[in-house]
Order: C-alpha cells, then sequence, then structure tokens
C-alpha cells in the first residue's frame, strides 16, 4: 500500500508539473516501459478533470441561483418572487448586510457633523459664520433635549426604583458609580474615594437587588480609599465575612482574583500581579493584568487563599489589561485614621480567612454576597 | 455605415460578455442572466411549463454557454440570445418529448442549429450526475478531505492540521483511502453507463 500511495503521489506531481526536470525524464521512461503506470497516469488526469469540471459547475450553479434570486427581487427579471422561509432567508441575508451599512451611516454622519465644523470654522465668508452659528444652535438645541429625555428617563428609573422598593424614603436618582466590599459585616464597606467623591447620597446594592442607603464616614482622595457605612434600616447584618485583609500584598505573578460591578450583575475576573508598583513607580499601588471596565472600581482584589490584597482602583489605558490595586495596608491605615474618632472604635477587619483550599467557585460564591455595587446620585 | 458600427460595438461587448462569463465574473453572469431570463421563461409557460421549469431551463442553456466559453471559445456564430434561446428551446423540447408532448409552439425569435452543443452538454452532464452520485456516496470526512485537496488545493500539512491526524502522513494515507473508494464509485457507474 505504501507503494502505491508513493506512485500514486508520483503520478499527481507528474500531472500538476510539480517534478523536477530529471524527475519528469526519467518518469516518462518510467511511463513507457510501464503500461500499468502509463494507464495510471491517463485515468488519473481524467478523473482529477472530472472532478474538476464538477466542482467549476457546482460553483457556477450556485451563482445562477443567488443571481436568479436577486434579479427576482429586485423585479429586473420577470420571475415570480420568493415565498416563505425561502424569503424569510433571503431577507435576514440582505437586511444583515443594510444593518451594517446603517451603522456605518450613523458612523458617518457623527463624524460629519464634526467635520463640518471643523470645516467650517476657519472659513472667512459670513455666511459661513451664520452657518456655524446655526449649526452650534441646533447642536445646543439638540444637547438640551438630549438632557431634557435623561432628566426624564432618571425620573422614571427612580419611580419604577420606588415601585421595587419601598423602603427608600427619597426620591434620590442614583447612577452606578462602582463596587464596594464589606469589611466588617456590621455594615462598614471600603471603595474607591473617587467613586463616592461629590456624592450628596449613596447607596448600595447587593446581589438580591435592594438598594441600601450608605453614607460616607471616611474618605481620602490622594490614597484613592472610602469607607461607608450602611444606614438603612434594611440592611440584616450578614453572618461573618469569608475573606481576610491582608497586610501585605503578594508577589510577583501570584495569581489573583476579583468580583465586581462593571454592569447590573456582578462579574469575575482573574489575572495576576505584574508588577510590585504604581503607575509612575509608586509603592501606594500595584500593576495587575485582568480585564477590568469602569464599575470595577473599588472591587476586592484577592489571592488564591481568598485574601484581599488590593482595591482595583485604576485603569492603565495604554496597556491591553493593565490595572492597579491599592494595596490592603492602606485599608488598616485608614481604618487606623478614621478610629480617631472614638464612635468607630467597634470595627473589626476580619483577619482570617475562611476560604484557603476551597475551589474558586466556592470561594466567588462565599464572597459574592459582601460585594456591593455603590450607587451615587 | 453606421450601422456596421453598431454591430462592431455590440460585437465587441458580447465578446466581453462572454469572457467575463469564462472567468466567472458576477457582473457579467448577472448582465446574460438579465437580458435572456424573460424570453426563456415565456417559451417555456406558453408551453405547459412552470417558471420553475423556466428556471431550470435557462440555467441549464447558461451552463452550456458556459461551457462553451470555458473551452476557450469566445466566438459564437450568433448572438448569446440566439444561442441561448436555441439551447433553452432543444432543451424544453426535450424535456417535452420524455412526457410524450412534441409540438413546441413559440415564435419568439430566431434559432440556430446546437446540434454539437446539445451533444457535449449531454455527455458532461451525465458526468457531472455521476460524479455527484459517487461524491455522495462517498460520507464524511472522506468527502471533505479529497475537496480540501484537489479543489480548495490544500497542501497535506494544512489538511492533517484542521482534520486532526497527528502527521500529514497520517493524512495522506487516509487521503489515498478515500481517492481510491471515490475513483471506484465513479469508474463502476462509468461501466454501467457505457453497457
Amino acid at each position: 500500500v505504501i507503494e502505491d500511495i508513493k506512485i500514486l503521489e508520483a503520478v499527481e506531481r507528474y500531472i500538476s508539473g510539480q517534478m523536477s526536470p530529471d524527475e519528469r525524464v526519467y518518469f516518462e521512461q518510467l511511463r513507457k516501459s510501464n503500461p500499468e503506470i502509463d494507464q495510471m497516469v491517463v485515468e488519473h488526469t481524467f478523473f482529477l478533470q472530472q472532478m474538476n469540471r464538477f466542482d467549476d459547475v457546482k460553483k457556477f450553479k450556485s451563482v445562477l441561483n443567488d443571481t436568479h434570486i436577486h434579479l427576482g427581487e429586485k423585479g429586473l427579471i420577470k420571475a415570480p418572487r420568493l415565498k416563505g422561509k425561502a424569503r424569510v432567508i433571503y431577507l435576514y441575508n440582505r437586511y444583515k448586510r443594510v444593518s451594517a451599512i446603517a451603522a456605518s451611516i450613523a458612523g458617518i454622519t457623527a463624524l460629519t457633523i464634526s467635520a463640518l465644523v471643523w470645516s467650517l470654522s476657519p472659513g472667512k465668508l459670513a455666511n459661513n459664520q451664520r452657518d456655524i452659528d446655526n449649526l452650534s444652535r441646533d447642536i445646543r438645541n439638540i444637547n438640551q433635549k438630549v438632557t431634557q429625555v435623561q432628566k426624564q428617563n432618571q425620573v422614571l428609573n427612580q419611580k419604577l426604583d420606588n415601585v421595587k422598593d419601598q423602603g427608600l424614603p427619597d426620591n434620590i436618582p442614583y447612577i452606578t458609580g462602582g463596587t464596594g466590599f464589606l469589611i466588617d459585616s456590621k455594615g462598614y464597606l471600603v471603595t474607591n474615594a473617587h467613586v463616592v467623591k461629590g456624592a450628596q447620597h449613596v447607596a448600595v446594592q447587593s446581589g438580591n437587588g435592594k438598594d441600601l442607603r450608605a453614607k460616607v464616614i471616611y474618605s481620602d482622595i490622594d490614597r484613592d480609599i472610602a469607607i461607608l457605612k450602611i444606614i438603612d434600616k434594611n440592611y440584616k447584618p450578614l453572618s461573618s465575612i469569608p475573606y481576610s485583609i491582608k497586610r501585605n500584598s503578594g508577589d510577583l505573578a501570584e495569581s489573583i482574583f476579583t468580583l465586581g460591578y462593571p454592569r447590573n450583575d456582578i462579574v469575575y475576573g482573574n489575572g495576576y500581579i505584574a508588577s510590585k508598583t504604581g503607575p509612575d513607580g509608586d509603592t501606594l499601588s500595584c500593576q495587575i493584568t485582568i480585564a477590568a471596565n469602569k464599575g470595577n472600581s473599588g472591587s476586592p482584589v484577592l489571592n488564591k487563599n481568598g485574601e484581599v490584597i488590593g482595591i482595583l482602583s485604576k485603569k492603565e489605558n495604554t496597556i491591553e489589561g493593565a490595572a492597579f490595586a491599592l494595596r490592603s495596608k492602606y485599608i488598616f491605615e485608614a481604618l487606623n485614621e478614621l478610629q480617631k474618632d472614638s464612635s468607630y472604635r467597634n470595627i473589626k477587619l476580619p483577619v482570617s480567612s475562611s476560604l484557603k483550599g476551597k475551589d474558586r467557585t466556592q470561594q466567588v460564591n462565599a464572597i459574592s454576597n459582601y460585594v456591593f455595587m455603590v450607587k451615587v446620585d | 455605415l453606421v450601422l456596421k458600427r453598431d454591430q462592431l460595438k455590440s460585437d465587441t461587448s458580447e465578446r466581453l460578455l462572454l469572457q467575463g462569463l469564462a472567468r466567472n465574473d458576477k457582473k457579467a453572469i448577472e448582465t446574460i442572466y438579465k437580458e435572456n431570463y424573460n424570453l426563456v421563461q415565456a417559451i417555456v409557460i406558453n408551453n405547459s411549463g412552470t417558471s420553475e421549469d423556466a428556471k431550470d431551463i435557462f440555467q441549464e442553456a447558461m451552463i452550456v454557454l458556459y461551457e462553451k466559453v470555458q473551452s476557450g471559445t469566445f466566438e459564437l456564430n450568433c448572438q448569446i440570445k440566439t444561442f441561448v434561446y436555441s439551447v433553452s428551446r432543444r432543451l424544453w423540447l426535450k424535456r417535452l418529448m420524455q412526457q410524450n408532448r412534441f409540438n413546441l409552439s413559440d415564435g419568439h425569435g430566431e434559432s440556430v442549429s446546437v446540434d454539437e452543443e446539445m451533444e457535449e452538454h449531454e455527455k458532461r452532464n451525465t458526468e457531472f450526475i455521476m460524479m455527484e452520485k459517487a461524491m455522495n456516496g462517498l460520507g464524511e470526512p472522506c468527502k471533505s478531505l479529497l475537496e480540501a485537496f484537489y479543489l480548495q488545493k490544500k497542501s497535506m500539512q494544512e489538511i492533517s492540521v484542521s482534520f486532526g491526524y497527528t502527521n500529514s502522513e497520517n493524512a495522506k494515507n487516509q487521503k489515498y483511502k478515500c481517492l481510491m473508494r471515490l475513483k471506484k464509485l465513479f469508474f463502476s457507474q462509468y461501466k454501467n453507463e457505457s453497457l
């Protein structure tokens, strides 16, 4: 059989002209002296031609069919239009193309508006100036309308929220700010200071979707850390926190994971410690490699034992997947500062993790109840 | 003189269309289709056919034209329209004869003799059907394997990767077995046909 395969390979190389001149001469000799091989060449040439013709005509038939449908639907030939499923499929395929075109037109329109402003602005003619004035007035009008619509939306959302949760007394239009996690089950959370910066009202939302009012009791904008307290009467203290807060922040290449609210549902991500320093070589934070989004700010960064080693705080835009985590030791320092006020002396950080040796799914399950979405007005 | 120049112009455009058809140019195919379909549909429908029949007949006539230009002949001894019409007419007549109806009433256009083309096409069409049967009888992954090598011209290296063979030697071995089966399926029909 191996012999036969070799012979066939030679025949194919001969037919397709891939043989070197020497080989070719030799093979032609062989053909002459060996009628079996000669027959093989003739037969195989014929067969390959048959296969190619078959393929060619098959493809041509499919082009003819497409052409027929296309010309028929456009009314360019008198053939009856498609019906039923065939028509649905045809329209679907066309619609796909149209929607792609529509999307690119939307993009072009946006570009054109900015291009208009740009190309008209250097002009010196009075007409141009008037055009620009008109255009900017239009844009202002549009912006106003958009703002109105947004406000209406917020009001509507708020009404919906109120219906959902009668426990919320005020009409506060919250927007999603970031993530926070409990450091004491009595209702104390840590998040980034930039998440709650300038907020008049703060609420946190857990996995079950209830908004709980909270207030900022400590904020350090330089270190980007804040501590919140849940003050809602509907908050029922959770059982003890499964993770612990670590004083030192782990080693290079150590694997880490995070849980946060970049969108309405909790999202898990994993990665590794990429560098022990922050954006400018500072020791405040460390660089991690993880997929992070805006709402991930304030998410806990945990090691494989379920110990918090940092708070996800910044995203590096120039490096794909790079983010920065504020070292966990600043949670201790922030708490020290806060506890100068005696009313907070009872806050106790969790010192031991009950997650060691558990698999990731179990860890994430245990942690997710202690991670909250932070919303601000 | 004016007439002659117009004639020349249309000859050139016909030639361009045929050359386009030979290299599978979509625009050319569409143009020939658009300019000839309605006439063929009219003959078929006026002679107890349906629009489905018309589509089949017209497309087969297009294949006859395609086969002709594929062999390098761009000089028809008539216009494309006359050729397509003549072939379609013959094809439909044949279909009607198989159903025992002989008369074809038409007066739609000029027609030429296409005996030679019809004979060649019939042979090729038979071969096409035989290859189709052989291919369909082959089963997977043999069919895809042979298509990848002989029609898509992929290398044994690529094929062994995409089909999941551990090395290209094994893929070659499998290809050989598949080819032998396909040839057997194809040529056995050939023998039956000539009997």
